[in-house]
């Protein structure tokens, strides 16, 4: 089942720890999945019995921004996990920061 | 989208580290998310629909902030330093109001049934109603921080920040998590200004230790520095001068060798000072941060390499970099328009706009002033170099316009400034029957320094046209300044307009 991301948006792993929180996304709908199981939109709760699926254990790091390969849909890692997260059949990508020296 | 989720993170993945050092209380992230907790169960609880603080720096700040936005109720920290009838009026904005107080401040509350005020102490230590907090809400629009803008003409104006703009900034310019575990900064910045909101918020998001000063005095902020170990700092321009002036007078060693960051912002930078500091300062990275209360805080940044590199060139261009404000940050855009609106090209001053995330450009019942791409005109004026460095020239509204000529009070001020008997001058409008407004000059001498009107005015002629002299030159021993070190310009155009009065 395809989602749509809204900016704002919550989303939790079915199989783990992860939170997200959608940064920037242009509209449509994307199937988002973390260690192997769709993603769970706001308040909606697991299925029984879902497993995560070992091939797709990689881990999400906190504070993290995961981006599509154009960089055009970004998520905020705000909790972390051990499933990997998959978008659209692509496995997403940490952004690297740019640094910014400290301004306040 | 909510702030809140700052805390939650740092709570998550550093409880136990510091978050605040206020006089003698600390806390760590977990124990500032419990209060936070604590406090937006209280405000819900009183119905309230905005959440103030009339208070100086305390661990109720960021408390309250954070508090505010689990409840979902905008904070609105007011300015401590307004008169018992300035401050009841914004009161009387914001009512029915949960509102903390300092017990300094609390007298200049008239007491209302619709606000609720509660005081510091007792804001800090409520109790577990053991009852779980409703999940936040997390609507991306909602508001989270309205302040009050210092209201030189007319009644103050609200400006509001919406969750999606204060993320925006943070998640835009700040790495999650990115402070050591020893790093600390201190915080001067009175909380009612958009620096004391975005040192929280950032700190928070770095998971950086807080040490709050209530005041600001230079011996203070160097002990502070050197009992807490501070690694980073705030500053506006008048307290750095303090630091300096301070270091200076007593011939004392700074002595502050945590300290590796030092960030200013907040008005114009006398150029001395910063090579002062620098001189002062030399293991410590420099940052000059620009931003507005309306666009979430900082929009460019003149960091530590520009500063090395402008003070070691000999290439003109170079070093006069030293005096800009910096390049756009990552997460916004900035451009120069003429009066129309029209787009100008490099080293052509104009009007300073900006677009991004986090520019809220917003006021209450005003609506938005951003345009139909989303494009905010701060008001500044200032021009871009080759390589996007942005200088600024000062307010559009300051401009003196002299025969349909545009005068830019920054240039005359920086060419006053480099008469070695100047310690510091203001240019302003005055009123001049044949051109409509005139060049008028308000200088400082140093002490036992001597400079004649006739000498300052030639030193301009020298270097500027001559529609930039000053037809009106007065020496007074200091200039008006508000507590946050920008120069009050309004005061000194009475001033000086009054006395031009024919006698």
């Amino acid at each position: 089942m395809a989602v749509a991301l809204k900016a704002g948006a919550k989303l939790k792993s079915a199989v783990c720890d992860t939170q997200l929180m959608v940064v920037k996304a242009p509209a449509g709908e994307y199937q988002l999945s973390c260690g192997g199981v769709e993603m769970l939109v706001g308040t909606a709760t697991a299925a029984e019995g879902l497993k995560l699926d070992p091939s797709q254990a990689g881990g999400t790091l906190i504070g993290k921004r995961y981006v599509d390969a154009e960089e055009k849909i970004e998520m905020l890692c705000t909790k972390g996990g051990q499933g990997s997260l998959v978008l659209n059949g692509v496995a997403m990508q940490v952004k690297q920061a740019k640094q910014l020296p400290s301004s306040d | 989208m909510n702030i809140a989720t700052i805390l939650e993170m740092a709570a998550e993945a550093f409880g136990d580290r510091t978050a605040l050092v206020s006089g003698a209380t600390r806390m760590t992230y977990a124990e500032l998310r419990i209060a936070a907790q604590r406090a937006a169960m209280a405000i819900r609880a009183s119905r309230a629909r905005y959440v103030a603080l009339l208070d100086v720096n305390s661990p109720a700040a960021p408390v309250a902030i954070f508090g505010a936005a689990y409840a979902g109720v905008p904070y609105v920290p007011l300015n401590y330093r307004l008169t018992h009838a300035e401050v009841n009026e914004l009161v009387e904005r914001i009512a029915p109001a949960y509102l903390v107080a300092g017990a300094d401040y609390r007298a200049l509350l008239q007491p209302r049934d619709d606000v609720q005020v509660v005081q510091r102490e007792a804001f800090l230590a409520l109790p577990d109603l053991g009852q779980a907090l409703p999940e936040p809400e997390e609507d991306p629009r909602a508001v989270a921080v309205q302040l009050f803008t210092s209201g030189t003409t007319g009644k103050p104006k609200a400006a509001i920040l919406r969750h999606e703009n204060l993320m925006s900034y943070i998640v835009g310019t700040v790495e999650f998590g990115a402070a050591a575990e020893d790093d600390a900064v201190l915080v001067t910045v009175p909380p009612y200004h958009i620096a004391g909101i975005s040192a929280v918020l950032s700190s928070t998001y770095a998971c950086r230790r807080m040490v709050q000063l209530d005041g600001f005095d230079a011996a203070a902020w160097l002990h502070a520095c050197r009992a807490e170990h501070v690694s980073n700092v705030f500053l506006v321009p008048t307290m750095l001068g303090r630091i300096v002036d301070h270091l200076m007078e007593r011939g004392e060693a700074a002595a502050l060798p945590a300290l590796r960051a030092v960030a200013y912002g907040g008005g114009k930078m006398p150029l001395s000072t910063i090579q002062r500091a620098m001189a002062l300062l030399p293991q410590v990275d420099f940052t000059n941060a620009y931003g507005l209360t309306e666009t979430s805080s900082t929009i460019a940044v003149l960091g530590p390499d520009d500063h090395r590199a402008a003070a070691a060139s000999e290439d003109p261009l170079v070093r006069k970099r030293l005096a800009s404000v910096g390049r756009a940050t990552g997460a916004v855009e900035i451009a120069i328009r003429d009066d129309d609106g029209k787009p100008l090209g490099t080293n052509q001053p104009g009007l300073v706009y900006v677009r991004g995330g986090q520019v809220s450009g917003e006021y209450l019942s005003l609506g938005s002033a951003l345009d139909g791409d989303g494009w905010f005109c701060t008001r500044d004026r200032g021009y871009l170099d080759e390589e996007g460095y942005l200088f600024l020239e000062g307010r559009a509204d300051d401009v003196i316009v002299r025969g349909g000529e545009n005068i830019s009070p920054g240039e005359i001020e920086e060419i006053l400034l480099g008469h070695p008997a100047v310690a510091d001058a203001a240019v302003v409008a005055v009123p001049d029957e044949q051109w409509g407004e005139g060049v008028g000059a308000v200088v400082v001498l140093k002490e036992n320094a001597r400079a004649s009107v006739a000498e300052l005015q030639d030193l301009v002629k020298q270097h500027l046209r001559s529609s930039r002299v000053p037809q009106t030159i007065v020496f007074r021993d200091a200039l008006p300044y508000n507590e946050l070190g920008k120069v009050l310009r309004r005061v000194i155009r009475q001033e000086l307009s009054a006395s031009q009065v024919p006698a």
